[in-house]
């Protein structure tokens, strides 16, 4: 058994000084393999008696054991060593930057008017649409603005040769939408409409969101909640609403509606003017002439309406100062609105 | 429409300050856009004599003043004003008195004269436009009392924003009448004096137009006073309401349309011809304006005429020929109503919007012009002297507005408005309004006033009901949801999505004004029809755009101005297209990329965008379909290049276009290099195809790669069929993984490297099976498309 201490401690001091994989793997075979020496020591024990061939075979295997878990040490080692060097080798500039392309963005008034159909549409309102080169009757007559009514002044009309106009407000889909659908009604009717205007605070073409909502029953304060609902959802904070007697030809009674300053929370600021309140909206009843010029009868149908500026919200949202902006498409204005 | 405070406290006093006044009014429907003060601070000046003058020894505009300001002693005042004078009380600043914008004043010497004070215009006091001498107060004013006192100058003044239907709101009686009814005040009377005829002349007024004008309210006021000057008392009043004074007679017509409502207007007598007659114009009349201009007038237009013909557009603006003038000394004064319908648009029309018209169009009380009158001649006599003709009123009852009762059932009030207003609370909100109100049953009759013209139907007033009560008080109540979900399709692809899918690949959206330059849609759309605006707002913005283009090359043009050097926009809108004088409207989606394929980085080589880029970006598009690809046939637009354009197609015929605008197009419009554009019709391009499972192949794929040589002329989509064919059921997928030209390969031909992927779904593919295929396709390449052989594995 001298030969297997002295075997033993040799492949031992073999594996130890093994310095890398294959050298290791030389070890194994020269000990281990089919014409390993240990393997050799095995073979050689069928020779022996039954006895002896216990005690030496216990000696041996015990002497494979380690030698097996020495290998295995070795080789985790190697390993490990082997990968912490490709690791440190392959090190990269983790502070370059990615490759590919760049995020685009939406438009922040069509960000500003999908978020405000969003809220709508999960309170149960449908999105309703119309053409924008309108005529006289939906756009006018049918909202109860005759021609020559003083109300018209307050419309800068772009019109087309063949008396056609640009919609002034996003209004005719709502006579569309009553004059070719059964009651009850939940509508917004978002869009581009169009005004004679141009100034710092008005350009040719803007976005609305209009409202409508018709059923029996329906009254000015569900008109009063479901503004707070969405002025609420819109800002994500509570808000005090203000809601002053008004004038539209197409609705009575008729409201403005102010919101409490989402800057300084009605303390008093420049946006403001000093009010505490912006104005943002304004709504009413449906005219009993407007459900008779789409056919629906007034004595049984109620309904609100409602109409907002897109950009007027996108403005107070985002802190854009300047309504202008919003139609320059200049990339650096219009990447502001990438994130979210 | 601009109150003086202190004019509406005549009439009413709330014992509202300021603040709350302008809210209460704000909240019923008076809006108070602004509260300025009456006249700019300033302190320091009194109520000062002009005691003597004499001429200043060494200048000779000046004068040295002797001024009295009601201190002991007489002061030394230099003064330049021509109208300085003995015996005149003006507006004196002493030294120490402080200007409005700050000035103060100081003892000074002017040209070596002391001067201890200053007398003062009416410019530099802030109180009008008057500069060509000092303020002319009345005498009645004690000397040395504090000016601001003298002229009631801390006074504020309300902007009040009269909505349409609000006529009846147009004065200060209207205010103070909302005033009265929101606070329950007491209204002061509109005083109902009659003027006692002096002399007994008349001038005879004809009604033929009576529906328009059926109630006209007349008077001759002979002997006026031509050097009588406005008191400045009641120029005070006009210069708060935003009006200039003109002359006594013109301010008192003016002063009582601010008062009561009531436009009037007074004619030179001497300039009227037999007899005044209210009818329509007739064909081809003219009438010169008393503002310098000549109206043609359309036989729609009312008119005053005289026995010469029209000597005033009614209700609107008066003629040159019969307007008073500093020799006027004999006067007709007219007080009419004019129904609004026969005012209404005519003034837009002419272009001449007047605060008569403003009124009328919105309803002026036809109760309200005797008393109109009486007011304006008491003023005038005062004011101008003179003597007074009777009043003479004609007039054609029926043809007078009526004022229905309007039949109000009370619950309706609840129902309307979501909340119980009592009704004895009602009823006396009503009559707060003038409104006479009968009834004991479920409905109320209500009679609006005279002066209340938006006032016919059930919900008009509830309306009023509802702005006495308070918007604010009406509570908030949920309606109940439908139950019935509303529609959620998955058979089109939502534009938002689409939107996003550019987004996400480096597009930024923009929205461009759906009208642009017609210059620049005729270089992207040289043949085609564009719809033009009667009445644009700029040349720039003239026609409705034929395509999106225009205004996303705009778009690009500012940024590249802008120094940005890589742009990708896209915009979601209408395209208005006129076919045969047909107008349609359709939904579009284009983009624009230009400039480098990706951001300039380290990481990639850099190069510009080309067609096949954007041919990705497209594709992705198509791709949220599932439908499949859509074909692109090689075709141009005018405005794209020839050899890099596609017409994009699909079942229902063109889909829209892609391709590389013109190399002559970015020279004509200064763009370095050329932008590839896309655009497609939203409605024809995105149905979605519903997803459909199809069982999963369990058995391997292989993959055959090969190379052949075609000539050019041969395109892809020609590669692909025969492929497509040849292989049958087992190719899965085909990848095009090269293309090349060059070295190796004879011009006029190119390598295209082909690799099929075949998978069979209810068997393993052997070799043989793997070799059968390319065969088969490497025959028909060869005998249909004259293709040869590089390489295959």
């Amino acid at each position: 058994m001298q030969d297997l201490e002295s075997l033993s401690a040799r492949a031992l001091a073999d594996i130890e000084a093994s310095t890398d994989l294959a050298a290791l793997d030389a070890v194994r075979v020269a000990v281990l393999g089919k014409k390993g020496s240990l393997t050799a020591l095995l073979k050689s024990l069928g020779s022996l008696e039954p006895e002896a061939r216990r005690t030496a075979g216990q000696a041996i295997n015990g002497a494979r054991d380690a030698i097996t878990s020495a290998l295995e040490a070795r080789r985790e080692r190697l390993e490990s060593e082997a990968l912490a060097q490709s690791l440190a080798t392959g090190a990269v500039d983790v502070t370059l930057p990615g490759r590919g392309e760049e995020q685009g963005g939406l438009h922040p008034v069509v960000r500003t008017q999908t978020r405000i159909e969003e809220i709508f549409r999960r309170a149960g309102f449908e999105i309703a649409e119309g053409p924008e080169v309108e005529d006289d009757f939906h756009n006018f007559e049918a909202l109860n603005v005759p021609a020559d009514h003083p109300a018209r002044a307050m419309h800068d009309t772009f019109y087309f040769p063949d008396g056609r106009l640009l919609r002034t407000h996003t209004s005719p889909v709502q006579i569309r939408a009553m004059r070719g659908s059964p009651m009850p009604l939940r509508i917004i009717a978002p869009g581009r409409v169009y005004r004679c205007d141009s100034d710092v605070t008005h350009t040719p073409m803007f976005h609305q969101v209009e409202g409508l909502v018709v059923d029996e029953g329906i009254s000015f304060a569900n008109l009063k909640a479901v503004l707070r609902h969405f002025v609420e959802q819109f800002f994500e904070k509570p808000r005090d609403l203000r809601f002053r007697a008004s004038y539209f030809p197409f609705t009575e009674p008729s409201a403005e509606v102010d919101i409490q300053c989402v800057f300084c929370d009605g303390s008093g600021c420049r946006v403001c003017k000093q009010t505490g309140w912006l104005e943002v909206l304004g709504c009413g009843m449906v005219h009993p002439n407007v459900f008779r010029a789409c056919g629906v009868d007034p004595e049984r149908w109620q309904g609100y309406a409602f109409g907002m500026g897109v950009e007027r919200l996108a403005m107070l949202r985002y802190s854009v100062n300047d309504l202008r902006l919003f139609f320059e498409n200049d990339l650096r204005f219009l990447q502001q609105f990438n994130r979210g | 429409m601009k109150v003086s405070i202190d004019w509406l406290r005549e009439w009413v006093d709330a014992g509202w300050d300021t603040a709350t006044l302008a809210a209460r009014l704000t909240m019923a429907g008076l809006e108070v856009e602004g509260i300025e003060p009456a006249c700019a601070p300033f302190t320091g000046i009194v109520v000062g004599e002009v005691v003597a003058c004499e001429r200043h020894p060494d200048a000779d505009k000046l004068t040295v003043c002797t001024v009295h300001d009601g201190s002991a002693a007489p002061l030394q005042v230099v003064c330049g004003a021509p109208n300085v004078r003995p015996g005149l009380r003006s507006a004196f600043a002493r030294v120490g008195a402080e200007l409005p914008g700050g000035l103060r004043i100081k003892r000074a010497r002017l040209r070596g004269v002391e001067s201890n004070g200053m007398l003062c215009s009416a410019r530099e006091l802030g109180l009008g436009e008057g500069h060509a001498g000092i303020i002319e107060l009345p005498a009645e004013l004690a000397v040395g009392q504090d000016l601001r006192a003298a002229l009631a100058l801390d006074d504020e003044v309300l902007e009040i924003n009269v909505t349409p239907n609000r006529g009846d709101a147009l004065s200060v009686l209207g205010v103070a009448r909302d005033v009265a009814a929101l606070a329950a005040a007491k209204l002061a009377p509109v005083p109902a004096e009659p003027v006692t005829a002096a002399i007994k002349e008349r001038f005879e007024v004809r009604l033929s137009a009576p529906a328009a004008c059926p109630r006209f309210a007349g008077r001759v006021i002979r002997g006026l006073r031509a050097d009588a000057r406005t008191p400045i008392w009641m120029c005070e009043r006009l210069r708060r309401a935003g009006l200039r004074p003109i002359s006594p007679v013109v301010d008192v017509t003016n002063y009582v349309m601010l008062e009561l409502g009531q436009p009037m207007h007074a004619y030179d007598l001497r300039r009227l011809h037999g007899y005044i007659d209210v009818r329509w114009a007739r064909e081809g009349e003219e009438l010169a304006l008393l503002d310098g201009r000549t109206a043609k007038l359309e036989p729609d237009v009312l008119v005053i005429a005289d026995a010469a013909g029209p000597v005033g557009v009614a209700g609107i603006m008066g003629g040159e020929r019969s307007g008073i003038d500093e020799g006027t000394t004999d006067v007709f004064l007219e007080v009419a109503y004019f129904a609004p319908d026969a005012i209404a648009g005519r003034a837009r029309r002419l272009g001449m919007q007047t605060d008569a018209s403003q009124r009328f169009e919105r309803g002026v009380d036809p109760k309200l012009q005797e008393r109109a009158l009486d007011r304006a001649t008491r003023l005038m006599l005062d004011i101008a002297g003179g003597q007074a003709g009777p009043a003479v009123l004609t007039q054609v009852e029926a043809e007078l507005p009526r004022r229905p009762s309007v039949q109000l059932e009370v619950a309706r009030i609840g129902r309307l408005l979501g909340v119980e207003v009592p009704r004895h609370e009602v009823e006396a909100m009503l009559r707060r309004l003038g409104m006479q109100v009968a009834g004991a049953g479920e409905t109320l009759g209500v009679i609006p006033p005279s002066h209340r013209f938006d006032v016919s139907l059930p919900q008009d007033v509830i309306e009023e009901v509802a702005r006495l009560y308070g918007y604010d008080r009406i509570p908030e109540s949920d309606a109940p949801m439908p139950q019935v979900p509303r529609p959620a399709t998955e058979q089109r692809v939502a534009r938002e999505r689409l939107a996003l899918q550019l987004a996400d690949r480096g597009y930024q959206q923009a929205v461009t004004y759906s009208f642009v330059a017609p210059a620049m849609q005729r270089l992207l759309d040289p043949s085609g029809e564009s719809l033009a605006l009667s009445n644009p707002i700029s040349a720039d913005l003239a026609v409705m755009r034929s395509s999106l283009w225009p205004g996303l090359v705009q778009a690009l043009i500012e940024n590249v101005r802008r120094q940005q050097d890589r742009v990708r926009l896209f915009e979601i809108g209408t395209r208005f297209i006129v076919t045969g004088g047909a107008l349609t409207e359709r939904q579009s989606i284009a983009g624009l990329a230009w400039g480098r394929a990706v951001p300039e980085q380290w990481g990639m080589p850099s190069r510009e965008t080309d067609f096949f880029d954007v041919k990705g970006d497209v594709q992705a598009l198509f791709a949220l379909t599932g439908q499949r690809d859509p074909g692109y046939v090689a075709d141009a637009l005018p405005c794209l290049h020839p050899g890099r354009s596609a017409r994009v197609t699909g079942a229902s015929g063109t889909l829209g276009w892609i391709g590389e605008l013109h190399p002559d197009l970015c020279r004509k419009l200064e763009l370095r290099q050329p932008p590839i554009v896309f655009e497609l019709d939203v409605e024809s391009s995105f149905r979605a195809q519903l997803p459909v499972f199809i069982e999963i192949s369990r058995y391997p794929q292989v993959r055959r790669d090969l190379a052949v040589v075609v000539p050019e002329a041969v395109s892809f989509d020609q590669i692909r069929s025969v492929v497509l064919a040849a292989a049958a059921g087992s190719l899965r997928e085909l990848r095009l993984f090269d293309v090349y030209r060059g070295q190796g390969i004879e011009p006029g031909a190119k390598s295209v490297a082909l690799g099929l992927i075949l998978q069979e779904r209810s068997r393993t593919l052997t070799d043989a099976d793997g070799d059968a295929v390319v065969a088969a396709v490497i025959a028909r390449l060869r005998s249909e498309l004259g293709a040869s052989i590089r390489d295959h594995a």
